[in-house]
Parts: C-alpha cells; sequence; structure tokens
C-alpha cells in the first residue's frame, strides 16, 4: 500500500484517514515492535490489535496505536466480548469496544465464537459452544446488538476447539454458516485453528475447508500451535499462538488463497513473541503467497471492504 | 452448561463437566485440562507481567504457584486486564508463605499503581511556572487539581528503592528494606515515573489532593514534619505532574497550565 492509496475522509470529523485493509500480510501489534514498524523499509500491510489493550483511557499504549494507525490500516479484534456467553453480552463492555471503534475507525472489527466471561469472573480464555438451535439463535442475537451498538458489520472467527459437546446437533461449518446467514457478519478464517480443531475433532481440514461460506471470509489469521497427547495418546494440537506458522497450515492456506484469491492475512505471535524481524520474516512469507496467487487469480475474487 | 464448565475450570478436583466429550466417544480428561491449564497459566502470566517486581522478588516457580492461588480467590472481574490484581497487596499480606517478606504487599501497591497510571486519561500537567504568576500573597489560598495518573504510596519499608533497582535490572541485595520511603508516581510526559519523596512533602500532597489549601497544607506537613522543605517539594511536585491545574479560590478564577 502506498501513501497514494490514502485517502482523507474529511466527512463526519474523523481523525484519521480512511485506510481499508489491502489484500497483504498483516501482523498483530505488540508494544516492542511499534518503533520498528514504524521506522522499516519493509511497509507491513496492516496492523491488529486486541480492542481489550486499548481500552484505558489514556497513557503511552494510545500515543503508540495513534502513531502507528496515522501511518497504516488497522483492524481491532476483539477477545473479550463473549459472545457466546449464556448470560448476556455485557452493555458496558459493548460500549468500551464502542470507543475503541469511534477512537481508531478501523476497517475491520473482530471477535470470537467463543465465550469467555461467567458469574465467577472473566475466564480469560476463548471457551467452546456447542452447536445447537439455542446456542445458534442466541449467537446471532449478540452478533446483532453488536452489529446495532457499534453501527457496522462485525467478522466473526472460527474457533480452535479441544472438545466436543453430547448436546451439538449441527457441524462447526454448518453452524457459522447460518450464524453469518442470519446475522449478515462476515467471517474471519484462522487457518491455524481449522488445523488444530480439525486434528483434534478427526476431521478433515480441506472437507471443513469445502463446508466452510468461504465467499464470506474478509480477513484470514494464521498461528502456530503446539502439540499434545489426548487421553488415549492421540495428537492434541494447541492453539499456543507461540511459535511460526507450521508448514501444514501454510499448505491450506496456499490452497484458500489459490481458491478465493487475496485476503488480509494476519499473522498472530502473541506468547513468546520475537523480535520483529522474525515476525516479519512470517509476514513477508504470507505475502510471497498473495503475491504469488495475485492478479491472475483475482478474476472471480473479491477484495475485502471497509 | 457455562456455569458447570467455568466451575470445573476453576477448581481442578471437580470431574469434567457433564456433556463434554472427545471425538467419537473417547475421553475429555486431558482435552478439559488444556482449557483448564489455559484459564491458570493465562491469569497467573496476567499477573506476572502486572507484578514483575513481586515476581522477581519470590522467583518465577514460586510466583506462579502463589498466583495460582490468588487467581482462584480472585479471578478478574472484567476483560480488562490491565485493571487485574487490584486485591494482590491484600492477598499477599494474609497468604502465610510470604509472611516474612513484609514489604512485599507494599511493593505490588506501587505496581499496581504504576500500572494505573500508565493507563490513565491524559491531560497536561500544570505549566511549572504557574506559581511564579501567582502573587505571593495569594499563594496560601490555593488549591490544585491532581492529575488522573498521579498515585501514593507510603510504605514502612524501602518501596522505592526495591522497585526502582529491580526493575532498572539491579542488585538488590544491598538494600536495607527497613527505612520508610513514600512513593510519588506520576506521568509528567511520555511515561510513568516514580519517586521516593522526603519526609513531610507525602503529607504535604496528600492534604493537596484533598482539596486543603496551600498554607493550610504546608502547615501541616511542616507541624509533622520539622525538617520539612516546602520549596523543595514544591519543585519536586511541579516537576512530577502531580497536579493539572490550580486556583486562587476554586473553580472560579482557575490559572489552569
Amino acid at each position: 500500500m502506498t501513501r497514494k492509496d490514502i485517502r482523507i475522509q474529511t466527512v463526519g470529523g474523523t481523525r484519521f484517514p480512511e485506510a481499508p485493509l489491502p489484500p497483504r500480510a498483516g501482523a498483530g501489534l505488540k508494544g516492542d515492535h511499534v518503533d520498528q514498524i514504524l521506522a522499516d523499509d519493509y511497509r507491513i500491510g496492516f496492523l491488529e490489535v486486541h480492542a481489550e489493550n486499548y481500552m484505558g483511557d489514556g497513557g503511552p499504549a494510545h500515543r503508540a496505536l495513534s502513531a502507528i494507525r496515522r501511518e497504516f490500516p488497522l483492524s481491532v479484534h476483539g477477545v473479550g466480548l463473549s459472545i457466546g456467553s449464556e448470560r448476556g453480552l455485557d452493555p458496558a463492555h459493548l460500549d468500551r469496544l464502542a470507543r475503541v471503534v469511534e477512537r481508531y475507525e478501523p476497517a475491520l472489527v473482530s471477535e470470537h465464537l467463543a465465550w469467555s466471561s461467567h458469574d465467577a469472573g472473566y475466564l480469560n480464555d476463548l471457551l467452546p459452544v456447542p452447536y445447537d438451535r439455542s446456542t445458534l439463535d442466541r449467537v446471532v442475537a449478540h452478533i446483532s446488538e453488536v452489529q446495532g451498538r457499534l453501527k457496522r458489520r462485525i467478522l466473526l472467527e472460527n474457533p480452535s476447539t479441544y472438545v466436543a459437546f453430547e448436546g451439538s446437533t449441527m457441524g462447526e461449518t454448518e453452524f457459522i454458516a447460518e450464524v453469518a446467514r442470519r446475522s449478515g457478519c462476515g467471517l474471519l478464517l484462522d487457518i491455524n485453528n481449522v488445523y488444530v480443531s480439525a486434528t483434534n475433532h478427526g476431521w478433515k481440514p480441506m472437507n471443513y475447508l469445502r463446508d466452510f461460506p468461504l465467499e464470506l471470509v474478509e480477513e484470514i489469521h494464521l498461528a502456530g500451535h503446539s502439540e499434545d497427547v489426548d487421553d488415549e495418546g492421540d495428537r492434541l494440537l494447541i492453539d499456543a499462538h507461540d511459535r511460526p506458522v507450521s508448514s501444514d497450515v501454510w499448505s491450506l492456506y496456499d490452497v484458500v488463497i489459490s481458491q478465493i484469491g487475496p485476503v488480509p492475512t494476519l499473522i498472530e505471535w502473541d506468547n513468546d513473541v520475537p523480535d520483529w524481524p522474525v515476525l516479519r520474516r512470517e509476514a513477508q512469507a504470507a505475502d510471497a503467497i498473495l503475491a504469488a496467487r495475485g492478479p491472475a487469480s483475482l478474476l472471480g475474487s473479491r477484495h475485502a471492504s471497509a | 452448561m457455562q456455569a458447570g464448565f467455568a466451575a470445573s475450570l476453576l477448581a481442578p478436583d471437580l470431574p469434567v463437566p457433564a456433556g463434554v466429550v472427545g471425538p467419537r466417544g473417547k475421553k475429555a480428561g486431558k482435552r478439559f485440562a488444556v482449557y483448564r491449564n489455559n484459564v491458570a497459566v493465562g491469569l497467573a502470566g496476567a499477573l506476572g507481567d502486572i507484578f514483575p517486581v513481586v515476581r522477581k522478588l519470590v522467583g518465577d516457580g514460586f510466583f506462579r504457584a502463589m498466583a495460582l492461588v490468588y487467581v482462584a480467590q480472585e479471578p478478574p472481574g472484567s476483560p480488562l486486564m490491565f485493571e487485574y490484581g487490584q486485591g494482590f497487596a491484600a492477598f499477599l499480606e494474609d497468604f502465610e508463605p510470604v509472611s516474612q517478606l513484609l514489604y512485599l504487599p507494599d511493593v505490588a501497591r506501587l505496581e499496581r499503581a504504576w500500572l494505573d497510571a500508565f493507563h490513565a486519561a491524559d491531560v497536561e500537567p500544570l505549566d511549572p511556572g504557574a506559581l511564579g504568576r501567582v502573587a505571593p500573597e495569594a499563594l496560601a489560598e490555593l488549591t490544585f487539581t491532581v492529575h488522573p495518573a498521579t498515585r501514593i504510596i507510603d510504605s514502612d519499608f524501602a518501596i522505592v528503592s526495591i522497585f526502582s533497582a529491580s526493575r532498572e535490572d539491579q542488585d538488590i541485595s544491598g538494600i536495607r528494606p527497613r527505612q520508610a520511603q513514600s512513593a510519588l508516581v506520576t506521568r509528567p510526559g511520555d511515561w510513568v515515573e516514580v519517586r521516593g519523596l522526603p519526609p513531610g512533602a507525602s503529607t504535604l500532597f496528600k492534604a493537596l489532593i484533598a482539596g486543603v489549601r496551600l498554607g493550610e497544607a504546608a502547615g501541616d506537613a511542616l507541624a509533622a514534619h520539622p525538617q520539612f522543605d516546602l520549596p523543595a517539594a514544591l519543585a519536586a511536585m511541579l516537576e512530577a505532574g502531580v497536579f493539572i491545574r490550580c486556583a486562587a479560590r476554586a473553580p472560579a478564577g482557575s490559572l489552569s497550565a
């Protein structure tokens, strides 16, 4: 993305240039990387932040994100809205998210198909939901509530899961497709999550991708996973975000991009965060695949729209 | 479903919640344990990031075990993890294995105050020249408005020395913990600053924060601490950005920065 691609929006008193996510690689923003990203000759396609980290009133974190937002397209990724919660959305938290979105005018806002809060408090993990009718109705209602409050469409991310529920009556892809159809939300396809869940549940990742409504995907996430074993000694993958993207996930990514064309693609690395050049190398690997599947394969695909 | 799931997450001796299974009828024990581990490791890790000096003082392994006890007692009330641990200092006061480390709770209070200051609202501190523009006879009548980042922690222990040395990766073995120190936490510019306050300055600043007029607050500080150096305290106050406004008779006639 070059400077001239950034159009200055003057309507509505916005603070930042309008900057849609380009169909390139982006990175999850870490405080230690901000100065290097701003000074780097390599211009990363976009940056993504966890909304909750910017729900404080002010201070150095906001100053850094404002500097990033002036120079780069931004995606805001919520981790605490608890969209699958049985006790309803927390209106105070939804207000906080709305404030972050108003403050930074991101190109995209996304959240997870998961729950994380209960009466006991905030559990700080993305917990699984059963795929049944009552959960479907609840998730659709919650996404509609979020989209109504934010006055914009959000993207919903497919989860990584380690257990299943006896009560599930639908497959995950069917459930997600139905949520998107009824709520009108877009989708964030996390290919590492696909690989992790498919391995953990004995699905074929290619079948999952075949059944997934790829036409609604506006962003892709890639991350590294760690490996354990379950009670029977079978492979159990953990969505660890603490290492490079695995070769199996890169292969699936190549397949997806070949099929749907270039889509904004985030490298997530949240634990044991490396120096910026290591993260940049992962982003450049995604850029290479996006470029290789570039203009020729763009026919018949669509860009992510802000 | 979620009530049982949440309860089992926080209590490792509870069985896997009913209805939670592995694929094709497989057991879910180790699978559910992944969530238990994510929650425990995630919250303990977050607590360690908020209290790095406490973690260093007790060691990583001990801190993790201690954090797990605290996390089970007091899980976060909201998804704003940077607000977590408000009760950690009080927990440390009652946690028997660290009862010998008398300074630990106040070090935790200082670390918690540091993060509060980090996320506080952006407001320009009082212009250091503001007091110079007040007529000398009006100085005693001044009242002040505190900066949202300002925190003061009084301790019977050397918390400023311990905090500063630890965060700068210096050796703390030479610090004698049993000397009373008051910490002033402020954010005058781009970053949070921590200073030790001389005797009397803490008394003065706390009175001013409470809205007491400068003349009365200075008199009280001097009465309590005969060696109190008022000009030095005022200079430190302006340099540290403790306040954002002063007014001769609040709120009218404000001399804002």
